[in-house]
């Protein structure tokens, strides 16, 4: 198979499938997840002041006194990789080319030279993290395969996109094929694996909120 | 057909072909398909000394598009002197013989050239149900195709649809056709795609054989890398366009006007590997391109099937057919996943059982 029959492959069949898989797999793991329920809380509802499950959306988002200095590192580079990551998938032109083609939807894009800069502090971001990994022995050994392969699944999209985008390296064919297939492999990986909490962390940190309201914990 | 005897500069001088005009084709040639310079000269000493081959052209499941190309291409022109300079013992379109008297004519060109011949084949062969889908004085495409290889020297597949498949082998390819490629394993066989394939391509790789005896350097397709090296989109005039970001949105806005580059309107140049841009067409006039419309990929593999002619490379080949189907499946797979969880948890609760101070002292 040569790089022109990948293309027709990753933008042919290929592409039908992983979408098929990312969709089928999202709408079962968001049912699954929201009918488990809870068992329902006989005790009496405490009152706090405002909205607990709102404010936690905000509160858990910002770091807790003092971690800032003993995991500074952590915070900055998994924003930076998080707020990068959504602007380039977002706010590149060709991206929100491929969804005005595949949904209609279009909306301003950033400048292509920007999108360059914040894809490469994506990538730097994504580096620092994984050796911040691999060097603390505590995140070390908390490590699974899971957390390798969510992060490799992660970073190759940005990284064949930054190398066809740029036209580096390999033959623009080759690297948009790549950049394709490792998008592929992200929707086909995501609903089951942790990179599910791109759906799930705003309602979980909404009920953690809301459950600390309920107890009587002012957040 | 007639199948006097005679070296092909004999037969191209009695139809008022100068030497000069000769050398120049041949250094054209040799040119084009990147000999060093000195092998103009060889090239044209070969070639006049050759004597004029025997081609037996098979026409199987194909449109005569090719034929049409070569013959009909741009008159006259050396091209169409070499080729009306070879002995072609067989051709359903161009020869007079109908019948039985044209398949007897097959047989003795096979008979008196036996191992020297060229066999050249457009069209696909279908192999589904017995190769009932076509057939010529009764024969399956395949069994002619067979029967003619065995003493065949070489064969020259001629456009896509006996290099790849090509209309035919499009999804769901309903004959079950295959490439010549795919059925000839033991012979050469050279790749001459393109839908139809550029006339100058077909007579060079001719031309190539009679000359040196040796078919052209091929690259993994089987196609001559003389011609088929480089993509339409590295040799495209347009391409400093597409290097600077400009492209034609629509067939007539201010950029097509202006010739930018035709990559978002679906070009697909960039995976092409053809000649068409330098050689170009009608005698050199111009190509798809040239005119304004982008490239199809007609010498690349299932181009049919790769999507939409105007839906840009980067862009999906067709919209998804597979999101209702997706999302209906995964509601119905986790509906059921969390019937299951509920009916767990409903067993559990039920088959609780309370201990007491009493049960934990036995």
């Amino acid at each position: 198979m040569d790089a022109a029959q990948l293309l027709n492959w990753v933008r042919g069949a290929g592409l039908q499938l992983a979408v098929f898989i990312f969709l089928l797999g999202t709408v079962w793991r968001l049912i699954e997840i929201y009918s488990l329920g809870r068992k329902p809380d006989l005790a009496e509802a405490r009152h706090v002041s405002g909205a607990s499950g709102w404010h936690t959306l905000w509160r858990r988002s910002i770091p807790i006194p003092g971690m800032m200095q003993r995991a500074g590192l952590t915070y900055i580079a998994g924003y930076g990789f998080h707020i990068g990551l959504a602007a380039v998938v977002l706010l590149f032109a060709p991206h929100i080319r491929l969804i005005h083609d595949l949904t209609g939807l279009s909306w301003p894009a950033l400048p292509s030279p920007f999108v360059d800069l914040l894809a490469v502090m994506t990538l730097v971001a994504m580096l620092v993290v994984l050796a911040e990994r691999l060097r603390q022995p505590v995140k070390r050994f908390l490590s699974t395969f899971e957390d390798w392969l969510t992060w490799a699944v992660t970073f190759l999209p940005v990284l064949t996109g930054y190398l066809a985008a740029r036209h580096l390296l390999l033959p623009y064919t080759l690297t948009l094929s790549l950049h394709i297939l490792s998008v592929e492999m992200l929707l086909v990986l995501l609903p089951f694996t942790k990179l599910f909490h791109a759906f799930t962390v705003w309602p979980s940190r909404w009920f953690n909120g809301d459950a600390h309201g309920r107890k009587g914990v002012a957040v | 057909m007639s199948k006097e005897s005679g070296l092909l500069i004999a037969n191209l001088a009695r139809q008022g072909v100068s030497r000069r005009t000769f050398m120049k084709y041949c250094a054209t040639l040799a040119s084009l398909m990147a000999l060093p310079p000195a092998a103009g000269r060889a090239f044209a000493e070969a070639l006049a000394k050759a004597p004029r081959p025997s081609v037996i052209w098979l026409s199987f499941q194909e449109c005569t598009g090719c034929t049409e190309s070569i013959t009909r291409s741009h008159a006259p022109t050396l091209e169409g002197l070499i080729f009306d300079s070879i002995s072609l013992d067989y051709h359903h379109t161009l020869m007079a013989a109908a019948g039985e008297a044209a398949e007897a004519a097959r047989a003795a060109a096979i008979k008196a050239n036996w191992g020297k011949y060229l066999l050249v084949v457009d069209g696909s062969v279908p192999m589904k149900d017995g190769g009932v889908y076509s057939t010529i004085a009764g024969i399956s495409n395949h069994d002619m195709l067979m029967a003619t290889v065995k003493g065949a020297a070489a064969i020259v597949a001629v456009g896509t649809c006996a290099a790849f498949g090509g209309l035919p082998k499009a999804q769901p390819n309903p004959t079950g056709a295959v490439a010549i490629s795919e059925l000839v394993k033991d012979k050469p066989v050279v790749n001459i795609p393109g839908c139809p394939p550029i006339p100058v391509v077909m007579t060079g790789v001719l031309a190539h054989y009679l000359a040196f005896g040796t078919l052209p350097e091929l690259d993994k397709l089987g196609r001559p890398l003389a011609f088929y090296g480089e993509t339409i989109h590295d040799r495209c005039y347009r391409r400093p366009f597409y290097d600077q970001g400009k492209f034609a949105k629509t067939f007539d806005d201010e950029g097509a006007r202006k010739g930018w580059c035709l990559f978002e309107l679906g070009c697909k140049g960039p995976v092409t590997y053809n000649v068409c841009a330098t050689t170009k067409w009608n005698d050199g006039t111009s190509f798809p391109i040239e005119s304004g419309h982008g490239c199809l990929g007609c010498s690349e593999p299932n181009f049919w099937d790769a999507g939409g002619f105007y839906r840009a490379l980067s862009m999906p080949a067709e919209p998804l057919k597979v999101a209702a189907k997706a999302v209906a499946i995964g509601a119905a797979v986790g509906v059921a996943v969390a019937f299951s969880n509920r009916t767990k948890k409903t067993a559990a609760r039920t088959g609780h059982q309370t201990a007491t101070l009493a049960d934990l002292e036995k």
